[in-house]
């Protein structure tokens, strides 16, 4: 593969215009630059480097080092020692605005005939019924005014493209992927499914009967009864994080063509999107091209995104989703925690890769590699527009589901209770750190970082600050946030797994009440194409 | 089309070595590729291959349990490793100043692994390799379908007739013997492929690589694989098998024996495979999803085998009220109608191959990963600069004498899903 010569494109200074009457402004920013500095910050883990005052690794006492190579010179006994860190190569954000006031973001990047595109439409789970949002996202790709679905699809992968729509809890995105050659008539097609979606209505049937369908194979997969079940325990009704995706079946089965086009119409404007494009483009040729294919589309219909309300609590209590006869239970321990935007982002970001968010981590440290209950045990915060849940999570040999349940709650009360020690403490922090560059090593990866920037509002500098926020973490503040966020008396527990096994043990750790939850009713078989009349 | 640096070495002891350079990103990928797979475990033993690469991570004569993870992740790594037939892989991905810290680690174990092992660990990792079966493969719709299908597709006496994670009752009866004898006999630099791409200056790699694996020994000869590689390249007729599952939609999986991965003729299988199943232009996503709508979703996939034969894999899941018969009967239909396909089809299935491999090798973990591959399985792992050339040589003639001499009812394992045992949900019991 032919890859073109990288030029290093100078910095140019934020260049800001009123957006008054500026239809096309060009601000050039810059991401990755800074983490060059931040990197070299982080000089670590030689025997006995800097590191923060971490212990030399390699466990090297002096019994231990039999490993001598007097041949070679060097000792097997402890970590070889590193050389410098690397610097990243800068890679240039510039932001303009079609005519119709649609922000586009364009990182260039030449280093393979790649492109990644993504356009995103606020939405998602928070418009309209459950399941609407996304069942539209579904829905773009099948058929436009002027191409069939069918001709849609080979349309697109003649090309070799992939294009793919689809919905989150905050909105819908729309991914391009597509070599450079093609990228004009990807763009080309791209448009028209954001353009001019038909939603014919014959199509509409057959997703929505595939989706209704995915709701009742969504019942005998343990980790989504398990997930779908905490959700709807830690938001109030209306609430659509409380809501899975997929929507229900009683919302979705009356849903017409009529309730899409208007939920279109209020939520695909370009005042509502954005769009970002990563890889080898040309920036001049690339806003012609955007221009031709999303710059006619009008403003969205004023939009209103549900609320999200957390249930109150009625003190500790766990929740059994029963699936009789099942070898694992499903554990999940959450709450409603923080939205993207929160100031605690690093102090979380690091108390949780301590707790859950990586192999060594402590659940999963204790759960696996010593007691064995079960091939992985994690935790995370799902961050997003508004708070969404923190979640500690496995799948545990049935027998063991109470002493579990035990260490989970062991866990995060430790952290709570006890301040973490600079080792651990450093670990998590570089382990954050150091992976930046990682995320930056495909175009679709950079895609989703100038994404998760811009549409969360986190600030020209984000990834430029990113490592000397992160490093700068305290073991005070991770005692903060676990205070704040991990207290076990503000956790709802949900188990999917087999009631009458696991129903005594869960009942004898005196923890809170243990509440069977009914299975979700699906009241007869989903619409087939020869009843789709009284749809 | 793709034109991926590599320089290959082989150490003293036997040791193959590939460096690739791709600087855009400052990081490094170190893949080992060991030739063992479940295809080496002999009867009593099946599942033993995964056990042992679970073992790998439990520390070696210099690196405390433990540590192995903790350093990578302390160095802003990642790291895994994959246990699948022909072979197990081991990879780590770290700032490029770390390189010869995954160097050492990987060295460490490939040299010093036993004086750590012990029977306590070997006990805890029996039960976390149980919670994985449970957890993927027992407490999942389908979840065992490998073990029937490689059970219909391959003879008894056949390395591919038993699944990767094996039985639970062989996993329960390794001992601490079996770890030693299975290291000193498949983990020596002479069965394996080191592969290191990304960003890193040749010379001090070299070096490094010298430092660190060069006093490792050369081991003896590897032992050939049991049971019979060979077999008939057909299964010779359609056989059978119907499940009753708790599992919400019937699902007809169906499967063949193809030519190996390295038959040339293993080509027209792939591409037959992605005309069927690949994308929604495919003919099984058109006819039985779109058209049809006898399915709810569809799957072709090819497995590049190399002992005797590999597969071919397709299935469709139904609705609820769908008749598994008609199921198999659509499925069936599309897969003998790829006797006549048109060189278009064949373009827009290599098309979407050549976005996908661009797509991965952007990824120094993936570029490493393919070129262990095609050194351990072809000793070329240049190869794969000519892998986009190779499906698209291939053409309609081919796939449909392939279709004829392979996708036929003399060559078909069926494994039927129904739902069935499960309780009455209330809305039935009224």
């Amino acid at each position: 593969m032919g890859s073109r010569g990288r030029e290093r494109i100078g910095r140019d200074g934020p260049e800001h215009r009123s957006r008054v009457g500026a239809l096309r402004h060009r601000i050039r920013r810059t991401i990755g630059l800074a983490v060059v500095t931040g990197l070299a910050g982080c000089s670590v883990s030689g025997p006995g480097g800097a590191g923060g005052g971490a212990v030399s690794p390699g466990g090297g006492e002096g019994a231990e080092r039999a490993g001598v190579d007097r041949a070679a010179g060097f000792d097997r006994g402890a970590p070889p020692s590193v050389g410098s860190p690397p610097s990243m190569r800068v890679l240039e954000r510039e932001v303009f605005e079609l005519s119709n006031g649609l922000p586009v973001h364009v990182v260039e990047d030449h280093d393979l005939p790649m492109v990644s595109v993504e356009l995103h439409v606020a939405g998602g789970g928070r418009v309209g019924t459950p399941g609407l949002g996304p069942l539209l996202a579904d829905m773009l790709d099948e058929g436009t005014t002027t191409r069939s679905a069918v001709e849609l699809a080979e349309a697109i992968e003649r090309i070799g493209a992939s294009l793919s729509t689809g919905a989150d809890h905050d909105g819908s995105v729309i991914r391009l992927g597509v070599l450079r050659p093609h990228l004009e008539r990807a763009l080309e097609l791209l448009g028209d499914v954001v353009r001019n979606p038909a939603f014919d209505e014959a199509e509409l049937d057959r997703v929505k009967r595939q989706r209704v369908t995915r709701i009742l194979q969504s019942r005998d997969e343990p980790r989504e009864l398990a997930d779908n079940a905490l959700a709807d325990r830690l938001y109030q009704p209306g609430s659509s994080y409380g809501q899975p995706l997929l929507g229900t079946e009683a919302a979705l089965r009356p849903v017409d063509r009529g309730d899409l086009v208007a939920l279109y119409e209020r939520t695909f404007g370009a005042d509502n999107m954005s769009v970002v494009v990563v890889g080898d483009v040309d920036r001049d040729e690339l806003e012609e091209r955007l221009e031709g294919a999303l710059g006619s589309l009008p403003a969205a219909a004023a939009v209103d995104f549900a609320r999200q309300v957390p249930r109150a609590l009625d003190g500790p209590a766990i929740y059994v989703v029963d699936k009789p006869g099942a070898p694992q239970s499903e554990i999940r321990i959450g709450r409603v925690a923080v939205a993207r935007g929160t100031p605690d982002y690093f102090p979380l970001m690091v108390m949780n890769t301590i707790l859950g968010g990586s192999f060594t981590s402590r659940l999963n440290a204790n759960l696996r590699e010593d007691k064995g209950y079960t091939y992985g045990a994690g935790s995370g915060f799902s961050m997003r527009r508004e708070p969404g849940p923190f979640v500690a999570a496995a799948a545990v040999n049935t027998s063991v589901t109470d002493k579990a349940v035990v260490e989970f709650l062991r866990e995060l009360r430790r952290l709570a209770d006890e301040p973490v020690g600079e080792v651990e403490l450093d670990r998590a922090r570089k382990y954050l750190a150091l992976r930046l560059p990682q995320r930056f090593e495909t175009v679709a990866g950079t895609a989703a970082q100038v994404a998760d920037q811009v549409l969360n509002d986190l600030g020209d500098d984000y990834h430029e600050r990113y490592v000397e926020r992160v490093l700068a973490v305290t073991a005070g503040e991770v005692r903060r946030v676990a205070r704040e966020y991990l207290d076990p008396d503000e956790m709802v527990v949900v188990v999917a797994g087999d009631h009458a096994a696991i129903r005594g043990g869960l009942e004898e750790l005196g923890w809170g009440a243990v509440t069977l939850i009914p299975e979700p009713t699906v009241t007869d078989a989903p619409p087939g194409p020869d009843r789709s009349g009284s749809d | 089309m793709l034109s991926i640096p590599v320089e290959r070495f082989t150490l003293g002891n036997g040791l193959r070595v590939n460096l690739s350079l791709e600087r855009s990103t400052p990081v490094v990928a170190v893949n080992l590729w060991y030739a063992v797979g479940s295809r080496n475990e002999r009867p009593g033993r099946t599942g033993f291959a995964h056990l042992f690469e679970h073992m790998m991570f439990q520390g070696s004569q210099h690196v405390p349990k433990n540590r192995h993870f903790e350093l990578v992740e302390r160095a802003g790594g990642t790291l895994n490793a994959t246990t699948w037939f022909d072979r197990t892989n081991y990879f780590e991905t770290v700032p490029s100043h770390h390189l010869e810290l995954a160097l050492w680690l990987e060295s460490d174990r490939m040299g010093w692994m036993l004086p750590a092992m012990t029977q306590e660990k070997l006990d805890n990792q029996r039960d976390v390799v149980m919670n994985e079966k449970r957890q993927r493969y027992d407490n999942q719709p389908y979840g065992d379908w490998d073990e029937w299908i490689q059970a219909m597709v391959y003879p008894e006496t056949h390395p591919y007739h038993h699944t990767v994670i094996g039985s639970m009752d062989d996993i329960a009866a390794a001992t601490l013997d079996d770890v030693a004898e299975f290291f000193q006999t498949f983990y020596v630099p002479n069965n394996a492929v080191l592969t290191v791409c990304g960003d890193f200056n040749r010379d001090e790699a070299l070096d490094m690589i010298e430092r660190q694996f060069g006093p490792i020994p050369r081991g003896g000869e590897i032992p050939p694989i049991p049971g019979r590689s060979e077999l008939s390249p057909t299964i010779g007729s359609t056989v059978r098998e119907r499940v009753e599952a708790e599992v919400p939609l019937p699902r007809v999986l169906m499967a063949f024996r193809i030519p190996p991965f390295s038959d040339p003729d293993y080509y027209a299988a792939d591409v037959a495979s992605s005309v069927a199943g690949s994308g929604r232009a495919s003919r099984l996503y058109r006819s039985l999803v779109r058209e049809r709508r006898v399915a709810k979703d569809v799957v072709s996939n090819t497995f590049p085998l190399m002992a005797g034969a590999g597969m071919l894999l397709a299935w469709a899941t139904g609705f609820p009220d769908s008749d598994p018969a008609e199921l198999e009967a659509s499925l069936a239909g599309e897969i003998e109608g790829l006797e006549a396909v048109t060189e278009e089809e064949i373009r827009r299935a290599v098309s979407l191959t050549e976005t996908r491999l661009v797509r991965e090798i952007q990824r120094v973990g993936e570029r490493a990963d393919l070129l262990s591959m095609f050194d351990q399985l072809f000793d070329d792992p240049e190869r794969l600069n000519g892998e986009l050339e190779r499906l698209g040589a291939v053409t309609p003639r081919q796939v449909s004498e392939f279709t004829k001499s392979f996708l036929g009812p003399d060559n078909r394992a069926v494994l039927t899903y129904v739902p069935g045992n499960h309780r009455p949900r209330a809305e039935e019991a009224a």
